[in-house]
């Protein structure tokens, strides 16, 4: 299968001091829609101005489509329809103003007024930017993109303070653009939006990834697919660390997370854990005050690789 | 949560399709909507775009267009060159006050009289209604009341004695005659309107271009453009255009009023103005596109603007002349690009001077354009 963007050792460091990034290596398959999670200064919009070539990096190496940013940036700039974070358009200009003014940039756009169709802003297509609100914005920012008729979209958080109407409509043409064989690249810190739509996802903390694969593959890497969360009164929430020991040594438990009294354990078989819990609970003397039981996601396996990382330090 | 899982398979299916039809050609789309855009498609939607931008910006209208009018108009009016205004005389009553008045009427001299009290006539005169009482005596002797320290008091002496000696037969010695020639040409509103003209194209080439520019760069409109196909030089060759035709407006607007209200003559030719509107436009872009190079917000162009500007608006010439200053830093003042502008656009409209006769001014003008131009070309920052 061929790769859209291959990234190997990429490094940037800012002013001689600042190292944004430290050896990112990344492969995106043409036709996936891949996702960039981390936490805000985790270098994921270092990483995404590089690919789409408005940085340079200082050292590694990038391939859009095969090609290299130094040789073929107009080629490569025709095919890439970018989103950038916050973006501020024109605000005196419409519309289809805005929408045709990028349009003119491209050999072979594609027409206004179907984009406009396509993203529900043909009622707005003569109101000034300025009067739009924020999701009508964000849909015109990734408008200006796909008007250029993309190979590859690029999304820089695009759902960042959205409402969730406006979030699902983006979801939604994100995957129509996909679905006519485009390849999506997107940063999020929106765990339900990587899962809804990425089909690969990397996640990066200080400038480097430190897991990569699909949704299901993350999960599985946790070791269990399923979360109990619990909490227990009296004087049991005391003596934390031997405490974490205990919960860690019941059956079928993989990992153990405590966070403001909540327990969460992640296991492979939730009927195993939970009688095993119980006993514990009632041979603590102790009285368990909650008690729930949840398929795991991404976001548990975010905050058990991030959290492990920073612990490290 | 979890169905993630079916619905990557859905995917890598479709993926796998693409990748089939990826192998034929091209994955975009290729439906009849798709159309091809020429070369200038680019430039021109830019500009287009920029213009319909100033015209839907009412500050710009307002500092850019009606501004000056208002300040052309404003010191036009202060300023302006009364033509030898008609001196108002008081004629004191008495038995020979309406013989006096008829005799200063028969006179053609711009007096305007009139038979009053003595007392009102004198009072009237310490307030400034009167330049002058005219007192006619019974011995037959006529007695003037004027004030030596008020120019126009003693010009209605004058003025006024000239009517009666001549009312009473006076014949002159010699033959002579007078001709007008105070008008158009000298007055402070002809001074004043190339100043403003070259002030106004100094503004909105750095407003217009630095501030726009900041503006562009702060909300990462400038990274989003390069980060399509567009040209660079597009883009810079779209703003310079809209200068230059803002500029024709504006000169257009800023000497039609003062043709219209202030019935100046322009001598030199309209093409050389607008040449030198050309010239200074692009000197005063050029030096706005540098003091934006780098900048990222908008606080810190506006200053750097400032910085630039303040020397001008004072040395320059724009409200009055710069020889007001001493001999010795006139080089420095001439080698102000605001400065080259006004004494050329004053040339070349109060006098009709033509560009060929100008080249020192021209000089001083096109190495500022040209050193700008480089220094921000090397210097700008897109993103």
């Amino acid at each position: 299968m061929s790769l859209a963007i291959e990234c190997r050792g990429l490094r940037k460091i800012y002013d001689g001091k600042v190292e944004a990034l430290r050896g990112l290596d990344l492969e995106i398959r043409e036709g996936e829609c891949f996702g960039l999670l981390g936490p805000n200064g985790a270098g994921k919009t270092t990483a995404i101005e590089i690919l789409e070539g408005l940085l340079p990096a200082t050292s590694g190496e990038v391939r859009v489509f095969g090609r290299s940013w130094e040789r073929d940036a107009r080629e490569l700039r025709e095919w890439l329809g970018i989103s950038l974070q916050e973006t501020r358009l024109s605000e005196k200009l419409t519309v289809r103003e805005t929408i045709e003014l990028f349009s003119s940039f491209y050999r072979q756009p594609r027409s206004a007024e179907e984009v406009l169709a396509e993203l529900g802003l043909t009622e707005k297509s003569d109101t000034w930017v300025g009067k739009l609100s924020g999701g009508q914005r964000q849909r015109l920012a990734v408008a200006t993109a796909l008007v250029a008729n993309p190979r590859m979209l690029f999304l820089d958080e695009p759902t960042t303070g959205l409402d969730p109407q406006s979030r699902r409509q983006l979801w939604e043409i994100v995957g129509e653009f996909q679905s006519r064989g485009g390849t999506v690249l997107l940063t999020t810190h929106y765990m339900d939006e990587a899962e809804r739509l990425c089909d690969r996802l990397a996640i990066i903390d200080h400038g480097q990834v430190i897991a990569a694969g699909t949704p299901p593959e993350l999960i599985e890497r946790l070791g269990g697919q399923h979360v109990v969360e619990f909490s227990v009164g009296g004087n049991s929430s005391e003596g934390g660390k031997t405490r974490q020991e205990t919960w860690r040594g019941l059956a079928g438990v993989e990992s153990v997370r405590a966070e403001d009294g909540l327990i969460s354990l992640t296991v492979r078989q939730p009927h195993v854990t939970i009688p095993a819990l119980l006993d514990e609970v009632s041979q603590q003397g102790a009285e368990l005050l909650h008690l729930t039981t949840r398929q795991a996601s991404l976001e548990d396996v975010f905050v058990r690789l991030t959290g492990r990382h920073l612990r490290e330090e | 949560m979890i169905d993630a899982d079916p619905k990557t398979k859905e995917r890598t299916r479709a993926a796998a399709g693409i990748a089939s039809d990826a192998l034929k050609g091209d994955v975009r789309l290729r439906n009849a909507a798709v159309r091809r855009n020429g070369r200038w498609s680019g430039y021109t939607h830019l500009l287009v775009a920029r213009l319909k931008e100033m015209q839907r910006e009412p500050e710009v209208i307002f500092w850019v267009f009606l501004f000056p009018l208002l300040l052309a108009f404003g010191l036009g009016i202060a300023f302006r060159s009364r033509p030898a205004s008609i001196s108002s005389l008081a004629i004191a009553a008495g038995p020979r006050a309406k013989a006096t008045l008829e005799m200063v009427q028969q006179s053609s001299r711009p007096l305007h009289a009139q038979i009053v009290d003595e007392a009102e006539a004198v009072n009237g005169f310490r307030l400034g209604r009167y330049d002058l009482v005219v007192i006619p005596n019974n011995s037959g002797n006529f007695e003037y009341r004027y004030d030596p320290a008020r120019p126009e008091s003693v010009l209605a002496r004058a003025e006024a004695d000239d009517a009666l000696q001549s009312a009473a037969g006076r014949t002159n010695p010699l033959p002579t005659s007078a001709r007008a020639s105070s008008e158009p040409g000298a007055r402070y509103i002809d001074f004043l309107i190339p100043g403003l003209l070259g002030m106004n194209l100094m503004n909105s080439g750095m407003w217009g271009v630095g501030f726009a520019l900041v503006d562009m760069r702060q909300r990462k409109l400038l990274k989003r453009f390069v980060a399509t196909p567009m040209r660079r030089s597009d883009f810079l060759l779209a703003l310079t255009s809209s200068r230059l035709l803002l500029m024709i407006v504006e000169v257009g607007l800023l000497l039609g009023f003062g043709i219209f209200a202030f019935h100046m003559r322009v001598a030199g030719s309209w093409v050389a103005i607008v040449l030198l509107g050309a010239l200074g436009a692009a000197t005063f872009g050029g030096l706005g596109l540098l003091t934006a190079s780098r900048a990222q917000k908008i606080e810190s162009v506006s200053g750097l603007i400032n910085l630039v500007m303040m020397p001008m608006w004072i040395f320059s010439g724009v409200f009055f002349s710069y020889e007001r200053f001493p001999a010795v830093v006139h080089p420095f003042i001439r080698a102000l690009p605001l400065t080259a502008l006004n004494d050329a656009l004053r040339a070349t409209i109060l006098e009709g001077a033509p560009l060929a006769a100008q080249a020192g001014r021209l000089a001083v003008l096109v190495a500022w354009a040209a050193i700008s131009f480089f220094l921000a070309l090397a210097w700008f920052r897109w993103t």
